[in-house]
């Protein structure tokens, strides 16, 4: 690849979601501002900026990723899945996701796109966790309303290891 | 938080990725992972003219045995190595480490030879390098070479490495028969930065305890048979060598006392687990 000059917007073509995406950014767009303001996925939400809080967490070729700690220029050619790829074909909610909404796993929900897709691909891993685990696997996230407590019931409600 | 512009050249080589270094000396920084890296420039405690990405560079991604070490390529995620299946019986140093390794999230994307380059004083992989007697492989378009951890790593974020080398692999020596490993760490918070991190090993009388958040690098102690109370007089020397400081997170009097304590329960556990 050529050196990509730094006042220079460069095209950007990715698989998002599933789709055929394209977009323009500077190398130093990171890919959460990418996703929010160039393609306006809104659901990746920015907290921290440096990689600790988790709000901003998508699967970048399926393995999570920060988006805050990527930049744009890199998911060139690559795949890119958000919350929204959680959606059912006929809409709606998932499963995980109505356990969520069932047990009250969210309140404000700025935290809950990261944490669903840091589920989407540990639950492919480690389909049925033990409190332990996912309370290890959710140290990755910060949450300032729930507690953890309803997230952590939802999911395990979800995985059928509810107590 | 907007890093400061840089140019960025993804690299399809290591050799293009050396020629960018060679070029471009300490106005240039690798990126692999991101997770040391990016969080600075988000920061703007660096402003590298250009980043050389070489996170897509195959030759870079690889785990492999090489005379009686495992040695892990620049561009290898932190994710491969704890999934490798050597891991337990060949690195339980390592092993024993990685649920303090950030987090699930982090560790997917983070690299191993990164977490060595970048050398916080804190980190985990540093400090199981130094412990076993690790080596990083340092590479610039001039050539090849190793530098064993106790001399890489020289401070505070601050390493032996040239501005036109970069990491290139780390060579962790596999675990000798016979000997026993054990890691321990305190943090505020699972996947948090150590207050103090301790990692052992230890084979027929000798011991080596390495302690990372203490001092700026992490320090490793080698003892030839201590036996009851030689253990506690020697980590209360250590812990004094060691000074430590006050913080926000803790004091340095706490930071001794947990050398202290910690010392003696990795030490145990090192020796209880030799084989
Ligand atoms: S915004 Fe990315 S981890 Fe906080
Ligand atoms: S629901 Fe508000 S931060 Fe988690």
């Amino acid at each position: 690849m050529p050196q990509l000059n730094r006042d220079t917007r460069h095209a950007i073509s990715f698989t998002l979601n599933g789709k055929p995406a394209q977009g323009h950014a500077e190398p130093r767009m990171l890919l959460s501002d990418f996703l929010v303001h160039e393609l306006g996925l809104t659901s990746v939400h920015v907290g921290c900026e440096h990689g600790v809080c988790g709000a901003c967490t998508v699967r970048i070729d399926g393995a999570v990723g920060r988006a805050c700690l990527t930049f744009a220029v890199q998911v060139d050619g690559k795949k890119v899945d958000t919350v929204e790829s959680l959606t059912p074909e006929e809409g709606g909610l998932n499963e995980l996701q109505k356990s969520f909404r069932s047990n009250h796993g969210l309140q404000c929900g700025y935290c809950t796109p990261g944490i669903l897709m840091s589920l989407s691909a540990y639950l492919e891993e480690n389909p049925k966790p033990s409190e332990d685990e996912l309370r290890d696997m959710l140290s990755g996230h910060l949450c300032r309303c729930t507690g953890y407590v309803n997230i952590v019931r939802a999911v395990m409600e979800h995985v059928g290891n509810a107590p | 938080m907007k890093p400061s512009p840089f140019d960025y050249i993804r690299a399809a080589s290591a050799e293009e990725a050396l020629d960018g270094l060679a070029a471009h000396g300490e106005d240039a920084r690798i990126l692999a992972g991101g997770l040391s890296l990016v969080p600075m420039l988000n920061f703007r405690l660096v402003e590298p003219a250009m980043v050389i990405d070489i996170s897509g560079i195959g030759a870079l991604d690889y785990i492999r045995l090489d005379n009686g070490a495992v040695e892990i390529g620049a561009a290898t995620r932190q994710s491969a190595l704890e999934r490798w299946d050597g891991i337990a019986d060949r690195l339980p140093l390592v092993h024993a480490a990685f649920p303090h390794i950030g987090h699930y999230q982090t560790r997917s994307r983070g690299t191993v030879c990164g977490s060595v380059a970048h050398s916080d004083p804190s980190s985990e992989l540093p400090l199981c390098l130094a412990v076993l007697g690790g080596e990083a492989v340092l590479r610039s378009a001039a050539g090849e070479r190793r530098v064993a951890a106790s001399d890489f790593q020289t401070g505070m974020l601050t390493t032996a490495k040239r501005d036109d080398e970069m990491v290139a692999a780390v060579r962790f020596p596999v675990a000798e028969p016979g000997s026993g490993y054990a890691f321990a760490e305190m943090a505020q918070r699972r996947g948090d930065f150590a207050i103090v991190a301790l990692a052992a090993s230890a084979s027929g009388e000798r011991v080596r305890l390495g302690v990372g958040g203490v001092a700026d690098h992490p320090t490793v102690r080698q003892w030839d048979g201590l036996a009851g109370g030689a253990l506690d007089d020697a980590l209360n020397a250590f812990a004094w060598e060691l000074g430590g400081y006050d913080d926000v997170h803790a004091t340095a009097r706490y930071r001794r006392e947990l050398v202290r304590r910690l010392g003696r329960k990795v030490i145990e556990e090192a020796r209880s687990c030799r084989s």
